[in-house]
This record gives structure tokens, sequence and C-alpha cells, in this order.
């Protein structure tokens, strides 16, 4: 009765954590390329090394508190900013400089916790222009301009006013290169959020404003307390501390407050109406559009977030007897739960799209943990396309000395001049640099700077963090010319999406491509420059491959465009003749790698079938008889040679994506290590062919497309910290662990996800959060070498009711589901199968012998858990483990690498597709986004009752669209959407809806399209009626129904039931 | 000649407690990222066949010149190497696998192993000793 995956490893990594940590080895997100690895090369990167725009000098100590008696300075400094550190920090009051009284701590009127905003815009004449040292904030990341302007204004301070300390700042250089705002529609200030600030008038006398706040306890909102009124107080106040812009108008009140904070004025404080606290502006608002680097507003609503802990999701707490409520399955798509923090650092963490973890409230001892029978773990899509992603440019990154933690918003700050790291607590000092802030051109405000404000963020990496310069992105494609190959057709296809895409390879002028082709003999292609058209070399010694000619294979694209698109267009062309039928694979694969390795870079491999010549030759080993049972399946590969290769490839920079076309059995179990260990993707297309599979030839060009457009960063290693006392003992996904917690990525692409496990190595009773931080290193297709940092904080709790309340039940089945697909090649299928049921007993037995105090009949279970035993039910129910079916094997080890290798949202919608009913779609409750008008139907239950023989019904599940149409389905739907006069005129394979020019139409494709638009991958439409092939794969995912071997979701509750009320 | 036999065994046992502590400094690199997952998986699955042919050397010894007690006692470690060898899964890289070793806590059960077989070979090389010497004192 264990979970899948073992608990008994969750003794797990201590000592090497331990260890690590003791030696003090900086866990560098080094250059990656040498083996050995971290303390040597860190040595150089850190804090160690001197900062090289130091400041020489101090500031005067005057220069603290810069606006005091600025009088003339006016509003025209800064934005309107509320200081948005949450109030982790514990300012301690500095001791002497400003001890008098608060004079403006009571906001007069507002008796309204809601607060009062201070729309910033109207302080603002916005007269001086932004002027950062080497700073830059590129606003939507996408634009990737880096000016790598060297830093040549050595600011020399005369200290007296902040205002003569900006000029300096300015460069004799190119003023355009000096306002580092880069982003469109400069003014930045101006589009700062408003400001409100609160005051909570029943607040005892809480902390001086400028002094301690009260510990983080406090703030934590914890069950029982309902008032947990001093951080509210000192929100207020800090608040006021922290409108810079403000305070020069009114000398006299910004001198008392601590540190240099000036202060809101009277006069300003309740001007503004308190529209804009409703939503304060999230910091981690990703869709929303061009912002200005987001502030969040402190304080907003405080009353609010101190009930919100009080009442802790009323929902929440309720128990459900799944036996008796049936609809548990909302009708919008399933929310992240939100961790149990208090709102003000709730809203600076990590966006679950990026960052989960499967409990979001961290149980405090491992001996808890183990109680609840919950995997803890991560779930991180670290490369997704954002939106918004703020960029920093500066020549120090701060980060702890000891751990190499890079600062984040949960780090607490002492006072000015010291933070203290939250994953070691060491405490570190604040580079003379940081106490600058370029956004609100304020100095000694360390605690609003980007990186402090902002859970994800990306720095350009200085030199240090190269161990070579960075590569240039390199594109080789190695393609399968073998007469099976030929047959298919695909290169038209291949070659035709690359030639329409060249242009838009990421990428820049030393962007390289080369082209191999396979049969039974390597086949490179002179690209050089100056030849007529491109030559082709044989190497037909596949036992030991070589290079024909040393240069010239790779070119660089933009030199040699017209051969590459020459060679495109007539390759699918040369050998249509082909009789070769052996595929050398392996050989082909060493030929690639030895010319890929020099550099690094992509590489993707087009294979059609089971490769039987030379190294890596493999043999069939799928006994078409034996798929339905569970036992002797070959979920192991059968060679260590990809593996090996992969890893050389992973020690050299190159990633391999692998794109299987085979009809016939491929061992993909075996060729999927190629791309596995070497952190690429795999593609798979089962039985493809130009002509009688012509969804199939979409379904490549659409994913080819996006394939070879994608961002995609070079040579990346990623880390990931988490508080000490937590440690890593799993890791799932498409890379190589090359040490404890360095995963090496030689490429990273948006579309991957990543999963770890964690254990609980020491008691987190002293600390009441705990944080996990992810730093992806990489080089982007422009040649800049960048990290990529997101931070997650949770809460830390010490009860088993609470550890189940904060359950994430989508990320705890992500994260079963990739420990099932680890114990089935490690074990067998049914082991896995066993572990995953044997997960869902485990947990709900658990909560109902320790949690519950009557033992009342039923399947008692949380909320947080309600869709737990749905869920479960679906992955058994999933191609990767399913059983009694006639799966290929291929075909499910590539349901397993999508597993391991898919964000948590494509993993669950391909486990637990969504059901919508679109015969009756309408505008009501639709989203509109840029114009269009998406309908939003509710999601309904994969259950066969939920269908109706007059309706039609769309069930999204991830990699394939699914379009039933029942019998008696609405003459209108039919004509109106589908085009057809009539039910029995719907054709037997239909995969595209006309665009007809009715509502009904625009609707249902707007709708499709719209749910296309969200995934990477092209799911494909086939209209299903009762007669359709496809039916029974549209039934086999009505996963409440009951199928020949698996249960009903009603039979696997009984079944749950009797085996909990053991 | 009884002497012989234990002189022989004395020699291998050391060449097996080097080999341990060989096993446990590397592992140990591992654990503190001096080395990288593949340079030691490498370095350790050179030695795991001289590993177990030297065990199993001294086991056969033993079981020739009748000296049952030893021989029963080294069976079940001889016994663990040949079946840890054995079942390696055809797509691994050998015992330890780099691909593996930092999941599932198995670096610390290789860690926990190689020190469990250091203090046997240690037991085993001072009862060598003492037979070796009586054997001695015996001719």
């Amino acid at each position: 009765m264990s979970q899948p995956g073992s608990r008994g490893a969750t003794a797990g990594l201590q000592a090497q954590n331990g260890a690590a940590a003791a030696s003090g080895s900086p866990y560098s997100n080094g250059p990656v390329q040498n083996a050995l690895m971290s303390s040597q090369v860190s040595a150089g990167q850190g804090y160690d090394s001197q900062l090289p725009g130091s400041y020489p000098h101090l500031m005067p100590a005057k220069s603290l508190n810069p606006f005091s008696g600025q009088s003339n300075y006016g509003g025209s400094q800064g934005s309107a900013q509320t200081l948005n550190r949450p109030p982790v920090a514990s300012n301690p009051v500095p001791p002497s400089l400003h001890s008098g009284p608060v004079p403006q701590t009571p906001l007069p009127a507002s008796q309204n916790p809601a607060a009062t905003p201070m729309p910033s815009g109207s302080f603002l004449p916005g007269a001086n222009p932004p002027l950062p040292l080497n700073w830059q904030y590129n606003y939507p990341a996408t634009g990737s301009q880096t000016n790598h302007f060297p830093h040549v204004a050595q600011p020399a301070v005369s200290g007296t006013t902040n205002l003569t300390r900006n000029q300096q700042y300015v460069s004799p250089g190119d003023p355009s290169l000096q306002t580092s705002f880069i982003k469109s529609g400069s003014a930045l200030p101006l589009q700062n959020p408003p400001l409100p600030t609160s005051f909570q008038p029943g607040a005892p006398p809480g902390p001086s404003p400028a002094g301690g706040p009260p510990p983080v306890r406090g703030l934590m909102s914890q069950k029982p307390p309902p008032r947990v009124v001093p951080p509210p107080s000192f929100n207020s106040s800090i608040n006021q501390e922290a409108t810079p812009q403000l305070t020069n108008q009114n000398p006299k009140t910004s001198r008392s407050v601590g540190y240099a904070y000036p202060s809101l004025p009277p006069g300003y404080q309740n001007t503004a109406p308190p529209s804009a606290t409703g939503m304060p502006p999230s910091s981690l608002n990703y869709p929303s559009g061009p912002q200005a680097f987001t502030q969040t507003p402190l304080g907003a609503n405080h009353l609010n977030a101190s009930m919100s802990g009080l009442s802790l999701h009323p929902e929440g707490l309720r128990v459900v007897n799944l036996l008796q409520e049936r609809n548990m399955l909302p009708s919008t798509p399933v929310q992240p739960p939100v961790p149990n923090l208090h709102e003000d650092i709730q809203k600076l963490n990590c966006n679950p799209e990026l960052f989960r973890c499967t409990l979001t409230s961290i149980p405090q001892t491992q001996a808890l943990l183990n109680k609840a029978k919950l995997p803890l773990g991560l779930l991180l899509h670290p490369f997704k396309d954002l939106v918004q992603l703020p960029v920093v440019t500066s020549s120090t990154i701060v980060r702890c000395r000891s751990c190499r933690t890079y600062i984040n918003p949960f780090v607490s700050f002492l006072d000015q001049r010291r933070w203290k790291c939250n994953l070691c607590y060491r405490v570190n000092d604040v580079p003379e640099e940081f106490m600058y802030n370029p956004l609100t051109r304020v100095y000694g405000e360390p605690h609003r700077r980007p990186e402090v404000q902002n859970a994800t963020i990306e720095f350009m990496a200085p030199s240090e963090y190269m161990l070579r310069p960075p590569q240039p992105p390199v594109y080789l494609f190695v393609l399968d010319v073998s007469h099976n190959a030929v047959e298919t057709g695909y290169l038209n296809s291949v070659c035709q999406s690359l030639l329409d895409n060249l242009d838009l390879l990421p990428g820049n002028t030393r962007t390289k491509i080369g082209f191999i082709t396979f049969d039974s003999t390597v086949h490179f292609y002179s690209l050089q420059e100056g030849l007529s058209q491109p030559q082709m070399l044989i190497v037909s010694d596949i036992e030991d491959v070589f290079i024909p000619m040393p240069e010239n294979l790779l070119v660089n694209l933009n030199e040699s465009k017209e051969l590459v698109q020459d060679l495109l267009k007539t390759l699918p062309q040369m050998f249509t003749k082909t009789l070769e039928t052996q595929s050398a694979l392996g050989p082909a694969l060493q030929a690639a790698f030895k010319l890929m390795s020099p550099t690094g870079g992509r590489m993707s491999v087009f294979q059609t079938q089971l490769p039987t010549l030379g190294v890596g030759a493999l043999k069939p080993r799928e006994e078409p008889n034996q798929r339905s049972s569970a036992k002797e399946i070959h979920l192991t590969p059968s060679t260590d040679f990809y593996k090996k290769l992969a890893l050389d490839c992973s020690g050299q920079q190159v990633a391999v994506d692998l794109f299987l076309l085979s009809g016939q059995y491929s061992d993909l179990a075996s060729l999927g290590c190629i791309s596995r260990y070497s952190a690429g993707s795999v593609y798979y297309y089962p039985s493809y062919h130009h002509q009688h599979n012509p969804v199939q030839v979409q379904k490549l060009q659409k994913e080819l497309q996006r394939y070879l457009t994608r961002k995609i960063g070079f040579e990346a290693v990623m880390r990931i910290r988490c508080t000490k006392g937590l440690s890593i003992h799993t890791f799932h996904g498409n890379f190589f662990v090359r040490s404890t917690d360095l995963l090496s990525l030689p490429n990273v692409n948006p579309d991957a996800g990543y999963a770890v496990q964690m254990s609980v190595e020491e008691s987190l009773t002293d600390t009441q959060l705990v944080s996990f931080q992810s730093a992806l290193l990489y080089t982007s297709s422009k040649g800049e070498r960048r990290i990529r940092v997101h931070t997650l904080c949770l809460p830390v709790v010490s009860t088993l009711n609470e550890v189940f309340l904060g359950a994430d039940v989508q990320a705890i089945s992500g994260l079963l589901a990739n420990m099932a697909v680890d114990r089935s090649v490690t074990a067998s299928l049914s082991d896995a199968r066993d572990a995953l049921v044997n997960a869902v007993i485990d947990s709900l037995s658990a909560y109902r012998s320790s949690v519950l105090s009557s033992q009342q009949p039923g399947l008692m279970v949380p909320f947080s858990l309600r869709l737990f035993p749905l869920f479960v039910l679906a992955l058994l129910k999933q191609k990767s483990f399913q059983t009694g079916t006639n799966a290929r094997l291929d075909e499910r080890i590539f349901a397993m690498c999508q597993v391991k290798n898919q964000p948590l949202v494509h993993l669950m919608l391909t486990t637990h597709p969504s059901l919508y009913r679109v015969d009756s779609l309408s505008d009501e409750g639709a989203l509109n986004i840029s114009d269009r008008t998406i309908p939003q139907p509710p999601i309904l239950q994969l259950s066969v009752e939920k269908l109706s023989r007059d309706g039609a019904f769309l069930m999204d599940a991830g990699s394939v669209l699914m379009l039933w149409v029942g019998k008696n389905c609405a003459q209108n739907f039919l004509s109106q959407v589908l085009g057809v006069q009539n039910y029995a005129s719907i054709p037997q394979t239909m995969t595209d809806l006309p665009e007809l020019d009715t509502p009904e139409s625009a609707r249902t494709i707007a709708f499709i399209t719209w749910l296309r638009e969200q995934r990477p991958f092209f799911p494909i439409l086939y209209v299903i009626r009762d007669e359709s092939p496809m039916k029974a794969a549209f039934l086999q995912n009505m996963v409440e129904d009951r199928t020949e071997s698996a249960l009903s979701y009603y039979e696997f509750l009984l079944h749950i039931q009797q085996q909990v009320n053991k | 000649m009884e002497a012989m036999v234990f002189l022989l065994s004395l020699i291998d046992c050391c060449a097996l407690i080097f080999l341990s502590v060989y096993f446990i400094i590397t592992l140990s690199d591992l654990e503190c990222d001096y080395i990288n997952a593949r340079s030691c998986c490498s370095k350790l699955n050179k030695w795991v066949i001289p590993e177990l042919v030297g065990h199993t050397i001294v086991t056969v010894l033993m079981l020739v010149s009748l000296h049952w007690f030893i021989f029963l006692l080294n069976l079940p470690v001889a016994t663990w190497n040949i079946y840890r060898f054995i079942m390696v899964p055809s797509g691994n890289m050998g015992v330890f696998d780099p691909t593996e070793i930092h999941n599932r806590g198995q670096l610390k059960s290789h860690m926990k192993e190689a020190m469990i077989k250091l203090g046997f070979y240690l037991l085993c090389f001072f009862m060598y000793l003492y037979s070796m010497i009586l054997a001695l004192i015996n001719d």
C-alpha cells in the first residue's frame, strides 16, 4: 500500500544536500560545457568578483534621504509607487536618523479599509527622462533588444540631492542608449498602477511605520485567529512611507519616517477615489497587455486579506461524500488552489501555470507528509511563452553568497543594506548598485527593485555566466530517405514547411543550418557559398562514420540561403527511385553528432522505420497478441546506444528531436532515449502517409510550423533550489541530471514541462514560509545569455487537515502520472496501475482516520481532493496505463513520453478531456479576445449519460478534438455548422468544419480555434457520427463509464470506499 | 597450504577494501557536485566486474578449501553482487546509470551499499588475518 514512486526514497538526499551546502559550493548556474561543475565555475561568478560598475565611493549619508527638503523637486520625480514589498521584511527602526513621530501616519478620513488609491498620473509631470545606469527594462520580453552598451558613465555622485545625482548619471554618450526603458510608450512612470494606500483605524498600536513589522507568522493568516491586525497597520504605514514622489512636497512629514522612505503628504491622502483598489494589478498578471513594471500596491484591502485568512474558502472546508454527490466536476476549467498566504505575498507569487506545487501548504515534517500519503513535488513550465516578462540588465546579479539563490520577492530586508536569503537564511549585503532603483530613479530602495517585485524575471547574464562565447543557433536536419520513407511522402511536407519557415527560424546573422540524409549510407550536403547547386557527399562506411569535409556542411543560413532553398526543393525528388530499404540511423546520428559537437545546437531527426544497420540497430520486440495484457511488454530500451549518444550530445550541447513517422513498430522505447536525455522532444505520427492519411499530413505541417518558429534556448541549464529542509529526490522530464540539482538542457523549448519530487529532510518548524526557485540559464537565439528565474512561496502547516486543504489535485495527478511512468518502466505496468489506485486509497484513508472525527459512512473526501478519484481513474484509462485495448506499443510509449514532457495543463487535458455541448452555443458568458467572441459552453462530465441524440458534443482531448453528432441532431446545426443536408450525408471522415456565413458556424469555429490556440501542438478535429470508426475512441475517453476492462467511476468509488473503510 | 589460502584471501580482501573506499569517495564526490554523474558512473562501472570477480574468487577459494563458515558468510554478498549485475536493465549503462543515479534516492542506496560492503570486507580482513596467523602457527 504505498504510493507509486518510492516513498522510501524520500529518506532522500539529505546527505547530498547537506554536504553540498556545507562545502559551500555555490550552485552556479554556471555555463555549461564543462563536465566538472560548479565550485570551480562559480567562483568566478558571483559576488566574489568585483562588480564592474561599482561605485567608487559611498553615498554621503545625506543622500540617503534625498528628498527631504527638496521642495523644488516637485512631483517630477519617479512615479506613484507603493511599497510593494510584502511585509515579510522585518525592518528594524534605524536607530537615530529619524526618530521623530510619524505625523502622517493616521490617514485622516479613510475609515475605508479598502484604502485610498492614488492615481499616480496626476502627480507626474514626467519631466525627468529616466536615467538609469546600465539598466534596461525591456518590457515585452519578446523584443530582444539588448543594448550591450558598455557602461561608461561612472557616476560621480556628489551626494547632495537625488536630482544632482541623476543628472550625473547621464553619460555623455548616446542619450537614447541611456534611457534604458526600452518599452515602447516610454514614460514608464506614468503607467504605473494607481497607488492604494490604506489605513486601518482599529489597528492596535502597531509597529512604528518605519519600524519592525510583525514577523511573518503574524501575517500568515492562519485559520482561527480572525484578526491579524498588526500587518494591516504596518501596511498602511509602509505604504505611506513608500510614496517617494510625494514627499518632497512636504519636507516636514518626510523627515519622520525611517530610513529615507519619503512619505505621503497629508494633502494627498484622501484625494483619489478608491476605485482602483478593487483589483490591484498583480505583478504576475501575464496576459495583461503592456504595462509598466507592475508595482503591487500593498495594503489594499487588508481587512479583506485578514478576513480571507479567516474564512479560508468556506467551500474548501467542506467534506464531500463522493458516493452521494455526483456532480463534482466544475463547469469551468479546474482552477489551481490559491496558497493560503497573506494577500500581499500571494500577489507577488509565481503564476501557477509556470510553477506549481502539489501541496500548496507544505507539511512541516516528513512524518506529517508520510501521514498525508500525498506526493510532494513541483510541476514546472519554466520556458513558457509569456506575454509580459520583466527583463533586467544589470552588471551585478544579486544572489545569496552561500546558496546562490537569486534575490526574489520573498527575501526579507533586515535593513537597507542587508537582506536575508529565504532559502538558506544567510544574511547578505545589498550591493551598492542595487540600492538604486532604476524604475523610480530613487536611491535607497532595494526592496522596490524589479527583482524584488517579480516572482518571474529574466536577467541578462554578464560574461561570468559563460564558459564560452554564446553559441550561434545551429539547426541540423537528419532525414530518413530509405524506400519506406520515400513511400510515405513525408519529405515533401517537411521540405515545404522548412522552405516556408526558413526566414522564421529563430536566429540571427550567425544562424547555421545543415542537412544529412541516410538510408543504408549517410549523405552529406555541401552548401558552400558560390556553388551553383548543393553537392552531395556519400559516406558508405557506416561502421566508422566520418565527416567527409570539415566545413560547408553546416553553413550560415543567410549567406547560403539560396543553396539551402535549392536543396529543399530538390530533396523530395532525389530519392524517388530508391530501392534501399535499410536504415542506418545509428551511424547517421553519430555523424550528425560529430558535425555539431563543436557548436551544439538542435538536431531534428526524421525516422520512418526500425533502424536496421550499423550501431544502434534494433530488433522488433512487439508481439501483437500480447498487446492487451499488462505483463511482458517492452517499455525499457533494448540497447544503451541511444542513451549513451544522448549523453554525449548533452555534453556537447546538442539536443535531438525525434520525429517518428512509422507505420510499423519502431521501438520508440529505445529510440526515444536519444531525445529524452538530450532534452529534445518526441513527435509521433503513426501510419503517416501523404495520400492515405491526409490528417496526419496536416498535423505534421502544423506542428512543424510551431516547432520551427517557436522560441528556443540553447546550451541551457536549470537549477531548482528550495528552502533549507526540503530536498529534491527525483526528477521527471527530458533532460540529464548532471549533478544533484542541476539539469542539463542542451535546448529548452516553450512547450516542455518538468516535474520534481521532494521530501522534507529537516523539520520546518522554525519557518512559516518556504520558497522554491528555478533558474534557467540559456542562450537565446539572438546570442544573449539570459537567466529566467521563477520563485514560488508557500506556507508551512503543522496539521494534517491543513495539508489536505491545500492539496492541488491536478498537480498531484500530474505528478502521480510521472511517477507511474517511472514505475511502469522499472517494475511493470500492472505495478504502476496498482500504485495509482493505492495512492487514492492511502490518502483518503489517511484523511478518514486522522482528520475526520466522526466515522460517517460513505466515501468522505476533502473538498480539495474531490476530483482525485476521478483523475486517477482517468489516468488508468489513459493510453499510457490502460489495459485491455489493442494499443500499439509505440503509441503507449509515446503517451508515456508525453506524460513526462508535457506541461501540466496539457497533460490534464489528455488525461481527462473536456466535453462541451456545441449545438446550442450562445454568446452568453462568452470571452472577448481582440474583437473575437468566443463562446464558453460549460464542461460536462465524461459520461454517456450526458450525451443526447439530439445534440452535438465536442470533446477536447488535448491532442485530438472530436465532434460527436447525435442521430437526431437539430437540422439547424447540421446545415448551419456542418454544412450538410442531413445526418446521413455527414462524410465518414470529416476533419474540417466548413466556414459558413452563419452565426452558429462562426461561434463553433471561433470556439475550436480558441481551443487550438491554447496549445503548441495541433489537435485534429474529427467529426464523428454513429457509424464512424472514431466512435470507439470517443467513447474510450468517457472515463466515467464502464468499459470491458475498466471500472466505471461509481464502481471505482465503491472499490475505494471498500478499501478505505477496511 | 592453508596459510597460502588465507594469504591470498587477505590480499584479495585488501583490494576489495580499497575498491569500496574508492566507491565511497567517488559517490560522495558526486554528492558534493565535484564530478558529474556521467564521469562518476563510468568510473564506477569499470570496477563493478573486478569487484564481483575478486569477491567470487575468495568465496570459491573458501569452498574449495572447505572453510564452510567463511564460505557461508561470503555467499550472500557474492550472490548479491551477481544478482545486481545480472538485473541491470538492457537500456542501462551498467550498475550505476548516470541518468538514474539522482532519481529515487539511488545515490543514497548505492552509498549505503558501499558502506556496508566496506564494513563486511574489514571484518573479513581481520578474520583472514587471524586464520592466517593461526595456520602459520599450526604449521
